[in-house]
């Protein structure tokens, strides 16, 4: 049998399903007359056949929880992003308020100087505005970290912001009086202004009615 | 499968935990499988497959994209395997004969783990035989045959996992082949 070897490394070749054509022709002519490879052969496939048989297996219940329970802690941030990315609509609310919060308030701290509107009859003295006895002040008057004292008439809202407002007994508003004192009232005058611009021009009946108004006598 | 591998570990690079728990739980069984199939032991096995998921992540930049997954997570865990093989080299098998007794062996001693229904138990008897020769072989022939007939993988892919030129891989396995035609020819 000195076939043996050459033929063996054919049967492994085959077994590879990596055989030349010629070789595996001369494999099986070889097979067909020699018992003792076709029994080799046969004990070869048997032995892969059983070690295919063994049925697959599966990973324990609770490897993965395992695996991960041993990782090293992630970094806060990641977990933060992580919630982010899977709470979309909160996040974009909770940016928009934090940016809401942060530009009302920027603007609020920027408004520490006095300032008035500017209209032509005004009287300013050391922070106080006055509308002088006897005149007549058109359009709306808006005074910030300031006092006011209505001597005379003004034809038109007044709005007092972080200041006071002083009513003469011969004072006269046409309008609406609005003082603000607090940041949240103050937002809330913002806000308002800000739907009045969205919406336009609307009947004075419909405006909603101030927090803090001051009855006008 | 591979695609959403790749998804899932740059997500972990970019510090991503849970994105790694997917990818556990995508290839843990043919992980374990591996293991279990080398090292012959159930708690041993699951005891590397984790190791071997914990150092891919902790390796996890160096990790190229490129390649297969499956490619480097086999290779870890072929190497661990390999490693507590060295390790534990036995100063004596469980089935060599318990001295001063006829035919009893270390297995006799031995608890069976698991009640089991008489009509599974002689395939289970014999798939336990056959387990029994694969970790005969020495564990370079052990791990050639396990990726080529229990992972199922080309040679290709597991001259890449081993890190061995293709002609050593069939040597391997042919000597493995032969080893475990002569171990199981009266299975």
């Amino acid at each position: 049998m000195n076939c043996q070897d050459t033929i063996n490394q054919y049967m492994h070749e085959f077994l590879d399903e990596d055989i030349l054509p010629e070789h595996e022709k001369e494999l099986r002519e070889h097979l067909l007359h020699c018992p003792a490879c076709q029994n080799e052969f046969r004990e070869l496939k048997k032995a892969i056949a059983l070690v295919q048989s063994t049925s697959h297996i599966q990973a324990p219940d609770g490897f993965s929880s395992d695996v991960m329970a041993k990782l090293p802690k992630e970094k806060k941030k990641v977990e933060l992003k992580r919630w982010f990315r899977h709470h979309p609509l909160l996040t974009a609310a909770s940016l928009f308020i934090v940016l809401m919060m942060g530009s009302l308030i920027s603007t609020w701290n920027q408004d520490e100087q006095f300032s008035v509107s500017k209209q032509p009859n005004l009287v300013v003295q050391n922070g106080t505005v006055i509308i002088p006895r006897g005149q007549v002040v058109t359009g709306d008057v808006v005074v910030r970290n300031g006092t006011v004292k209505v001597e005379g008439e003004l034809q038109g809202n007044l709005t007092v912001i972080n200041g006071e407002n002083y009513m003469a007994s011969a004072g006269n508003v046409t309008g609406e009086i609005q003082e603000i004192n607090e940041v949240f009232e103050w937002i809330w005058y913002h806000i308002k202004n800000a739907m009045n611009n969205l919406i336009g021009v609307i009947g004075n009946n419909e405006k909603e009615q101030s927090l803090l108004e001051v009855a006008a006598f | 499968m591979e695609t959403i591998v790749k998804k899932r570990i740059k997500e972990v690079l970019k510090g991503d935990q849970n994105a790694f728990g997917e990818v556990v739980e995508l290839y843990k069984d043919k992980v374990f499988q591996l293991c279990y199939r080398m090292l012959g032991n159930r708690h041993e096995a699951e005891d590397i497959a984790q190791e071997a998921f914990l150092r891919a992540y902790m390796n996890i930049h160096s990790f190229n994209l490129n390649l297969k997954f499956s490619t480097w997570i086999y290779r870890i865990a072929t190497n661990l395997c390999i490693d507590r093989i060295r390790k534990k080299k036995p100063d004596y098998f469980l089935d060599a004969e318990v001295p001063g007794t006829e035919g009893l062996n270390m297995y006799s001693q031995v608890a069976s783990d698991t009640a089991l229904p008489e009509d599974e138990l002689e395939s289970l008897e014999l798939q336990d035989a056959v387990q029994k020769e694969i970790s005969k072989l020495p564990e370079k022939y052990r791990s050639v045959i396990v990726l080529k007939y229990i992972e199922e993988l080309p040679l290709k892919e597991i001259s890449e996992i081993l890190n061995l030129p293709l002609g050593t891989v069939k040597t391997r396995i042919h000597r493995g082949r032969e080893a475990l035609k002569n171990q199981l020819r009266y299975v």
